[in-house]
């Protein structure tokens, strides 16, 4: 037992965790015809059906059964505002199970040359009084039902008075902004705080101007749509959901990392070499002292800038990305590029971080200019 | 006569009743028993008509709309209800908040209004994010619904913002710490936070012109620090300010449902 939870805390820590979701997350969810026809040989779209969901529900839930035996996953998991992360993730988990069946079948139905199981329905017509009022009223019902019964049994909690002084240690931000906490780890707060946020809100936005695919509309599918659906489910599964589950449960004193049967010790000690990039050009490739220069010494980080943000796209443009530069043109091909960079430069920046131990691409303190 | 009047049955004084001036000019179509009846009750009410009258046969079914839409809705009124109740006892000021929101806790027999109101700001969130979910899963931003879904990316940050600042009003240590934490980030915003790049361009000689009195988080907390500006400040944007955008973003989020063509399907 002990082996077992020794393992699990392990394998949960961000850089084995997050590297494994990765390697298979584009299999499971396969943004090209290859990728697909991989996830078709292994079978694993077998999971969106029946007994696909009765196996991932029992082992979400035997994994959190077996948690709930061991005092430090019960400590972290019952605090009371953590309970609707824990909701979060059963919830999510269903969502998506349930939209990818439906997906699935309706997968099917196409490749037959038959209509998705939707069309069948949107045949005929109903009135709104009583069809569609009572299942709302009983929706509602049930919702307010849960609500009630959550706020029966379960207290809001109330703290120490504020105390301006006196800094809890970890400080967090509330559940929902604990993705953008945790990618304070890997950036400073003007990008993780600032500038990400509003390509996470600008990008979500130009997500209908972006997609130039017909198909899929009105629906559930998956094969139509892949690419989009593929890059969408990253972004909000592993980027967003993941994050905040590892920003609340697995982060702890000095936002240091602890596994899930681990217990928050505030004195744990995590050795921090990291280095910035012109630090590991100078001195240990070229063995020489940093220039003196700003411009010069930073020029390997804007180097390496220029070309991950200028050259790169152009590269993408004539070679992968041929067919979505063609069909997207110039200045939507543009936008989409960037954010797409953007958005991949996050976990990029962590592999550069577990594997080089690079604090900083671009570092100018001076101007609190850190990329 | 008399006789015959008290012969009458319960269910014929209750027809008597719906058919009554009364109860006419309130309901104006009647009890729907009828298809005309059924359509008019829509039409004529002035929530129901939210709806159209008829629609196809899969949009009502909850295995592709998950209901998650409406209870976002549904969740809203319940916390702007529960809000306005708690209103009442709670005073925004570093006196008297968090003492108001112990007294809450211990003198009311039974209270579960806050618990309700927190619990369902966690839902509210949660139901706003899988109602996404399901849109982007049957591609309904696509056209011609793109401007909704833009409209809807807004409620989403401003479910967020409603939320945070509703955080900090109990005033105890996890609410200061956690504003603390989210708000330090606009000392970070380029140019205009002290901590941000480009802060220092902004300067004339030895003149900042952004400094941590004049920056992006001071205009947030107002103040250095969270303190009692920002309470106040967050008060008034939890209870008036971001309920008053989020009513406006929601009328046309919803109105755009329905001019777009109603909820999406297969064509």
């Amino acid at each position: 037992m002990q082996t077992l939870k020794h393992f699990i805390n392990v394998v949960s820590s961000p850089k084995i965790m997050f590297t494994a979701i990765i390697a298979v997350f584009f299999i499971i969810f396969p943004p090209s015809e290859g990728l697909w026809k991989v996830n078709k040989w292994l079978k694993i779209d077998r999971l969106w059906t029946k007994r696909g969901g009765i196996l991932i529900f029992s082992s979400l839930l035997i994994f959190f059964l077996f948690g709930v035996s061991d005092h430090n996953f019960q400590k972290i998991v019952g605090k009371p505002d953590n309970v609707p992360i824990v909701g979060l993730l059963f919830l999510t988990v269903f969502f998506l199970w349930f939209s990818l069946k439906q997906a699935r079948q309706n997968d099917l139905r196409i490749a037959q040359g038959l209509k998705p199981h939707e069309a069948d329905d949107a045949k005929e017509k109903v009135l709104v009084w009583p069809d569609l009022v009572y299942i709302e009223f009983i929706c509602l019902i049930f919702c307010a039902a849960l609500l009630i019964a959550w706020s029966i049994f379960l207290k809001a909690p109330i703290e120490e008075p504020a105390n301006p002084t006196v800094s809890p240690n970890p400080s967090k931000a509330p559940w929902y902004f604990l993705g953008l906490q945790e990618m304070l780890v890997y950036f400073d707060p003007w990008i993780a705080g600032v500038l990400f946020p509003t390509v996470i809100i600008v990008g979500m936005m130009c997500i209908p101007y972006l997609d130039d695919n017909k198909n899929g509309n009105g629906y559930f599918s998956f094969y139509e749509r892949k690419t989009a659906i593929s890059i969408f489910l990253f972004f909000w599964l592993v980027l967003w959901v993941f994050l905040i589950v590892t920003g609340t449960f697995l982060r702890g004193p000095n936002w240091n990392f602890f596994g899930p049967f681990e217990y928050w010790d505030p004195h744990k000690l995590e050795a921090l070499t990291n280095v910035n990039l012109s630090e590991l050009v100078y001195m240990i490739f070229l063995k020489r002292s940093l220039p003196h220069n700003i411009f010069l010494r930073e020029l390997w980080g804007f180097l390496s800038l220029f070309c991950y943000f200028g050259l790169l796209p152009l590269i993408l443009a004539k070679t992968a990305l041929k067919g979505v530069y063609q069909k997207l043109g110039n200045l939507r091909y543009s936008i989409f590029i960037i954010l797409l960079l953007m958005s991949v430069g996050l976990p990029l920046k962590m592999f550069l971080r577990w594997t080089f131990n690079i604090k900083y691409i671009v570092a100018i303190p001076e101007f609190f200019f850190n990329i | 006569m008399a006789d015959e009047k008290s012969k009458k049955s319960l269910k014929e004084h209750f027809q008597d009743f719906t058919e009554s001036q009364f109860v006419k000019s309130i309901f104006r179509s009647g009890v729907p028993k009828t298809r005309r009846q059924r359509m008019m009750v829509v039409l004529n009410s002035v929530f129901l008509h939210l709806h159209p009258a008829r629609l196809p046969k899969h949009a009502v079914k909850v295995k592709y709309t998950w209901c998650m839409g409406g209870l976002s809705f549904f969740v809203f009124l319940v916390l702007t209800v529960t809000g306005i109740l708690l209103m009442f006892y709670y005073r925004p000021t570093v006196e008297y908040a968090y003492g108001d929101i112990i007294d809450l806790k211990e003198q009311v027999p039974l209270g579960i209004m806050r618990e309700i109101h927190r619990w369902g700001a966690h839902l509210m969130v949660i139901t706003v994010w899988l109602h996404m979910f399901r849109v982007f899963m049957t591609g309904s931003y696509k056209p011609p619904r793109e401007f909704n879904w833009t409209v809807g990316v807004v409620l989403l940050v401003l479910t967020m913002l409603l939320s945070f600042t509703g955080y900090l009003l109990p005033w105890d240590q996890l609410a200061i710490w956690a504003i603390t934490v989210g708000s330090n980030m606009a000392g970070a915003t380029p140019f205009l936070g002290t901590n941000g790049p480009g802060a220092a361009l902004l300067a004339i000689g030895d003149v900042n012109f952004v400094h941590s009195a004049s920056d992006a988080r001071f205009a947030l907390l107002g103040g250095r620090f969270v303190g009692e500006a920002t309470l106040l400040r967050f008060y008034v944007l939890h209870c008036i300010g971001l309920p008053f955008i989020i009513m406006i973003f929601m009328i046309v989020h919803f109105w755009r449902v329905r001019k777009d063509g109603g909820i999406s399907g297969p064509t």
